[in-house]
């Protein structure tokens, strides 16, 4: 396997740098600086000591054995992002491109937010630093994750509310793109997710592949060798590649990415640009794209605000054509299914992202023997999802009410 | 000389005409610099687009920019975000584009040039999008969020149909960066008078002035300038020092505060008044 991305930023036909000549200085800028420190030994210590004693790294590789049992099958284990610092797997990342952005000499951080958890990531290891930090979020999404506002603001971070486009994600992160391009010169951007144009898909894989890393040596003491199956969420596909990145030489371990099926991917309101997409230009790079004929850039749909983008990680697309991950989608009712499942079999709530993961291993679990093993990337934990689940909740006793009283006529 | 490059492209392909290095060479004689309004196509309509075009004309335009709507245009400021969305609500794309170009055409030898996001050009397909767009009349084609180092998705396809490939500087762009633009570069050199996006604040002139005596010493390129120039005074005082003055946001915007009326009056006497005062920059020295 050859090594990825090639100097232009390119994935095999996808990624490269598709933006506009403004930034492309930038752009470079952040490419040398990156490529320079990445092997800097005080900045790899200064980060690893980061990692360790403020996110609090390693996280667990727990075995769930109620929910194995449970379902019969394959044996799984979670990956504990959720036990991280902020909640979810994204600090992993902020924190290394804040060290970047510091020793670039940037002063102002900006980012954009989805669900609100990068946001959050973004915003503490600015207050950690004491640097300024503006985050971008869709007010639909400012709307449905309200308490992730409150943790920015509460951090000293300024929210903008977009109401461009379909103010969510994808609204959110053009918004970002052009604050870069009006303040390139001092601001440094912190993009959440492995999209974007080169060197972000590069770097955010780097940053989060500790996950898999981890994961890797955790194995070898648990179960003697590593999974059989890594299962993992895929919005833009962070979590996802930073778990199956340092397993890809390692052609026995499978690999599933799980995109949101929203409503149902033939109702055409989901997040699955890798399953149902087709390939197009957008926010900086090719990749897998929800897509009119005519190129406009389709409104993604997906219970969960981080699942909810048209767009996903260049690198994800070229290991779709390479057939070396395969991609599902899952759908709202059955992450909220899997949500519960989790919470009920082993007292943990998971972020309605990470419940996708939980899905496709509840589907695969019982299909498999015993002795095969399955970690699932937990990415992260669902505090922030407790009002749309409450809203489900309500709807699903509303709906069993009626049932009951119709019954009874 | 503008000349040369004019010839390269015409050559390549084959005898289609060189509209756009027939534009610059008669400006250059004539000792003035060009006025190249920006229009939306399809806001809020093909036939008010059609209208605008040929208002345009009529009001002295040199070149035109016709836009291509995108749903996310991360380059534009809120007029041109608005005004595509109100494009896309019209279900405006590029069959219905070019067949208003060829319309144009049929009357006008103003050169056009498509102005837009790399993924409704690359969905049209390449190939097929040079040869459309050539047969409709279109002279070039600015794509924004493609820099030298992704043309290969487009700029062949464009080359062989004799589609001038229109690139931009911007103020951030360093003497390595400038090389390798000015190495694909096509037509003319778009400069982005301003770090930001479409419609921001007003361009510093002395800084653009300083930039394009550099960049004339490394192209024998027109430079364009456009990027925030809103008003007759800023249009003179651009024309002073760049080919050409691009004026978008403004326009668009003319369009916006006149939708639901008849916009093409209004729209067509602030075009008249910005190509009177680019082409009468340079016979006075004082503001117009």
């Amino acid at each position: 396997m050859p090594r990825l991305p090639d100097a232009r930023g390119h994935f095999g036909a996808y990624g490269g740098r598709y933006v506009s000549e403004t930034l492309m200085p930038a752009l470079a800028e952040l490419e040398r600086a990156y490529h320079r420190l990445r092997r800097d030994a005080r900045f790899r210590r200064e980060l690893r000591a980061l990692l360790r004693e403020y996110a609090g790294r390693p996280t667990l590789l727990y075995h769930a054995e109620r929910l194995s049992r449970t379902l019969g099958g394959a044996r799984i284990y979670l990956k504990r992002e959720d036990l991280c610092h902020t909640g979810a797997h994204k600090i992993n990342n902020t924190l290394g491109q804040i060290l970047l952005a510091r020793r670039m000499g940037k002063s102002r951080i900006i980012a954009e937010t989805g669900a609100g958890q990068h946001g959050v990531a973004t915003a503490t290891v600015a207050a950690f630093f004491g640097l300024r930090c503006e985050v971008f979020m869709g007010s639909e999404d400012v709307e449905r994750q309200a308490l992730n506002v409150v943790r920015m603001r509460l951090l000293g971070a300024t929210v903008h509310s977009v109401e461009s486009g379909s103010r969510t994600l994808k609204d959110a992160m053009n918004e970002a793109m052009r604050d870069w391009i009006t303040n390139v010169r001092d601001t440094f951007y912190i993009i959440g997710s492995v999209a974007g144009p080169h060197p972000y898909p590069e770097m955010v894989r780097d940053f989060q592949s500790v996950i898999g890393v981890e994961t890797r040596a955790q194995a070898r003491r648990a179960i003697g060798r590593l999974p059989d199956y890594l299962i993992a969420c895929v919005g833009g596909g962070s979590n996802a590649i930073g778990l199956f990145h340092p397993f890809l030489r390692d052609r026995r371990v499978r690999m599933i990415g799980v995109e949101a099926a929203g409503h149902g991917l033939e109702s055409g309101a989901h997040g699955a640009s890798l399953t149902a997409g087709t390939v197009g230009i957008f926010q900086g790079s090719k990749s897998y794209v929800l897509q009119t004929e005519t190129g406009q850039i389709r409104v993604a749909h997906s219970i969960s605000a981080g699942l909810d983008y048209p767009g996903v990680g260049p690198e994800h697309s070229y290991l779709r054509d390479s057939g070396r991950v395969t991609y599902e989608a899952v759908g709202d009712d059955e992450a909220l299914a899997a949500l519960h499942t989790l919470a009920e079999c082993e007292g943990i709530i998971a972020a309605l992202e990470s419940a996708h993961a939980i899905a496709a291993a509840i589907r695969l679990a019982p299909t498999l023997p015993r002795r095969m093993v399955m970690v699932v990337n937990l990415s992260g934990r669902g505090d922030k999802d407790m009002g749309t689940v409450a809203a489900h909740m309500a709807r699903r006793d509303a709906a069993g009410g009626r049932a009951a009283d119709g019954g009874g006529s | 000389m503008s000349g040369r490059q004019g010839e390269r492209v015409a050559a390549a392909a084959g005898d289609a005409p060189d509209r756009i290095g027939a534009t610059f060479a008669g400006l250059r004689a004539a000792g003035r610099a060009g006025f190249v309004p920006f229009i939306m196509a399809g806001d809020p309509d093909l036939e008010t687009t059609l209208a605008l075009l040929r208002a345009a004309d009529a009001a002295g335009a040199d070149l035109i920019e016709l836009g291509v709507p995108f749903s996310d245009p991360m380059a534009d400021g809120p007029v041109l975000q608005r005004s595509a969305e109100r494009a896309l609500a019209g279900g405006t794309a590029l069959p219905g584009i070019l067949e208003v170009v060829a319309r144009f055409r049929a009357a006008s030898d103003v050169p056009v040039i498509l102005f837009g996001y790399a993924n409704p050009f690359v969905q049209y397909d390449p190939e097929r999008l040079a040869r459309d767009a050539r047969a409709s009349g279109v002279d070039g084609l600015l794509c924004i969020d493609m820099p030298p180092e992704e043309a290969d998705d487009l700029q062949p396809a464009l080359d062989a149909a004799g589609i001038a490939m229109i690139f931009l500087l911007a103020p951030t762009s360093d003497a390595t960066r400038r090389a390798r633009v000015l190495a694909r570069a096509r037509g003319f050199v778009y400069y982005v008078s301003i770090t930001g996006v479409t419609g921001a604040a007003a361009p510093d002139l002395d800084e653009v002035g300083t930039m394009l005596r550099t960049v004339r010493q490394e192209t024998t390129l027109p430079v364009g300038v456009g990027f925030g120039i809103r008003t007759p005074v800023q249009a003179a005082a651009t024309a002073r020092v760049g080919d050409a003055v691009v004026v978008g946001s403004a326009v668009m915007q003319l369009v916006e505060e006149h939708r639901g009326t008849h916009l093409v009056a209004p729209v067509a006497d602030f075009l008249g008044r910005m190509a009177a005062a680019v082409h009468g920059a340079r016979d006075s020295h004082g503001p117009v």
